[in-house]
């Protein structure tokens, strides 16, 4: 009834308010992406094949997956940790805390690099020093690229989770108690099925994040060939040393990771519909 | 006695929600926390719960010290207003839920959900969702869940307050019925005094955080401690200073009668089988007043009885009170 009697906007405005987003969006997005995916292509598979059979591709794709896995696993029992934290507890500080969550949306990554260099560097790092006469490398190594990637997406799974835990509210967890559940139960049985498909968008927002994270990365890395270069770092340095084809072949698997992301987010959200 | 409070203190910051409640709930009565929202008859209830923290104070169920115990280990079962229905589970594994918690058996557990669906007549509805459900039915639902971990104590926050008015009288009787058949320590919270009325064995006026009076049905409304209790059972008004009810005051239209109150009907209203009468006194008190004032008494009569004295609006009535009319005197501000 309310679609039938809803006043809208003469004929004209809607078709030219079609054509500037549609146009907007192909600007911006769908052409660059489409060009990338044309001169990957450009000579049917060889570039693909090229930059796959050079190990150091290899080892960076392997290196993004690992880094943008462990980032993720770390974000995903922390993310649900301080969201319980954010919505269910009340304690001095929580509305800092909550800001606090948000400067890595904020903030460049390049400066999120610097600022756990100054930390954990091994020369001059606060904690650098003790930890690499420990044996523990963080910077120019893998700990200290996870930490990158986990910083800046660490918003993600928060932000998805906290507006669906408020909304649910406290009351079946209350009721899960007074039934004889502990807390761990309780999280289990009705407050973890509850946030279910926001805690999964949250995962796959924080999954594609990590993929593609390149300033944080790069500062911590020490970008050394065949260690430490990332899949993003990787198209950079080959675009720069011109060999095109394996930039854009690389590039295009990132593109396709995106895609597949929110391919999969696109199928999840519906099912949400009946739970929202 | 299956609850005994003592001494309860409660603040929420500044606001003191309970001050010095001391009061003991016998076994296998219902008994009703009555009082206006606010009143801190929600915060005693989560506080039996131990959904809620005591500040000072002393909780008992059953004999066993229950202060310190979170709500898991206090084996009650708690009704919440908005159901709090396990939206994700059927309603079999809703009520089911305390049960697997237990680890009792598959057999035993299915067995006793089938007999609590059946106690809520619910059965045919087992495998639908909470979504599914109306109002009504997820509050059956939800006390069939509480009541399946065999609770000491039942407790109920406002259980119909989120119902329409229909449903909420059946669901009432319906409450009766089922406490009649399942004899557990019922405790329900309600602000509805007919609700109250009807359904308690025992009712606790609850008022700013104090306990007004504690009584049977009959004692609260034959002989309310305070205008405060008079006042909330039911609508009130003022005769020669005293608070009484509208339908205790009788109507003459035969002349002046020693100890009677002449007056001019000045508003009629007809709902139903009554009639309402805003009555302004022509002597004493409310001499002069202006409509809808002080002086101005309403009076509750049956249909066929105004027709009979041949009411209208302007016309003179003396009033006064019925014999065994129940009458409090009237506190000057604190009446509300």
């Amino acid at each position: 009834m309310a679609s039938a009697t809803r006043v809208r906007e003469p004929k004209p405005v809607r078709w030219a308010l079609r054509a500037i987003v549609t146009a907007y969006v192909f600007l911006l997005v769908l052409w660059p992406v489409s060009l990338v995916v044309k001169y990957t292509f450009a000579d049917g598979m060889t570039a693909m094949t090229t930059a796959l059979a050079e190990p150091d591709v290899r080892q960076a794709l392997r290196l993004t997956v690992m880094v943008a896995l462990i980032a993720v696993a770390v974000n995903l029992v922390f993310g649900v940790g301080i969201s319980l934290l954010l919505v269910r507890y009340e304690f001095p500080g929580k509305r800092v805390l909550s800001a606090l969550i948000d400067v890595p949306l904020s903030v460049s990554p390049i400066v999120v690099g610097l600022a756990l260099v100054l930390v954990y560097s091994p020369r001059n790092g606060l904690f650098g020093k003790g930890l690499s006469e420990a044996g523990i490398q963080v910077i120019f190594a893998s700990p200290g690229m996870v930490m990158a990637t986990v910083f800046v997406a660490l918003p993600l799974v928060i932000r998805e989770v906290v507006p669906v835990l408020q909304e649910i509210g406290d009351e079946q967890e209350q009721a899960s108690q007074s039934l004889g559940a502990n807390a761990f139960q309780t999280f289990r049985r009705i407050t973890l099925p509850s946030i279910k498909w926001a805690v999964v968008y949250g995962v796959v927002l924080a999954l594609a994040r990590s993929l593609g994270e390149y300033g944080a990365v790069k500062v911590v890395s020490g970008n050394v060939t065949g260690q430490s270069r990332t899949a993003t770092m990787i198209v950079e340095s080959k675009y720069q040393g011109f060999e095109q084809p394996a930039a854009y072949a690389v590039a295009f698997l990132l593109a396709m990771a995106s895609v597949v992301c929110i391919v999969v987010v696109g199928f999840l959200r519906p099912s949400t519909g009946d739970h929202s | 006695m299956s609850i005994e409070i003592k001494d309860i203190n409660k603040k929420f910051g500044d606001f003191v929600a309970l001050e010095d409640i001391s009061l003991n709930i016998p076994t296998g009565q219902l008994t009703a926390l009555l009082g206006p929202s606010g009143g801190g008859k929600s915060t005693l209830l989560r506080i039996i719960a131990g959904l809620e923290s005591t500040d000072e104070g002393t909780v008992h169920i059953e004999g066993v010290e229950a202060t310190h115990l979170p709500p898991q280990k206090r084996n009650v079962g708690f009704v919440f207003q908005h159901y709090a229905a396990f939206k994700h589970m059927s309603v079999a594994k809703n009520v089911a839920y305390g049960l697997e918690i237990r680890k009792r058996s598959k057999a035993d557990t299915k067995k006793r959900v089938a007999e609590l669906l059946e106690l809520v007549h619910l059965s045919q509805f087992a495998h639908r969702l909470p979504s599914q459900l109306s109002g009504g039915q997820r509050q059956r639902m939800a006390l069939a869940r509480a009541l399946a971990v065999e609770p000491t104590v039942l407790l109920l926050d406002e259980p119909f307050g989120a119902l329409d008015a229909k449903v909420r009288k059946e669901l009432r009787d319906w409450l009766r019925r089922l406490h009649d058949e399942v004899h557990v320590t019922t405790v329900f919270v309600t602000h509805d005094q007919e609700e109250a009325l009807e359904v308690a064995d025992e009712i606790v006026v609850i008022n700013n955080g104090r306990i007004e009076q504690i009584g049977s049905p009959d004692e609260l409304y034959d002989a309310p401690a305070n205008d405060f209790v008079m006042s909330f059972l039911g609508p009130v008004t003022t005769l020669e200073g005293l608070l009484m009810r509208p339908h205790d005051i009788d109507v003459s239209t035969a002349g002046e009668v020693a100890g009677t109150t002449p007056g001019e009907v000045v508003r009629m209203l007809r709902v139903g089988f009554e009639v309402r009468l805003t009555v302004r006194p022509t002597t004493g008190r409310g001499a002069g007043s202006s409509p809808g004032q002080e002086g101005d008494v309403t009076v509750v009569l049956t249909r066929s009885h105004a027709r009979e004295l041949g009411i209208d609006v302007g016309s003179t009535v003396w009033l006064s009170a019925n014999r065994g009319a129940t009458s409090v005197a009237r506190r000057a501000i604190a009446a509300v």
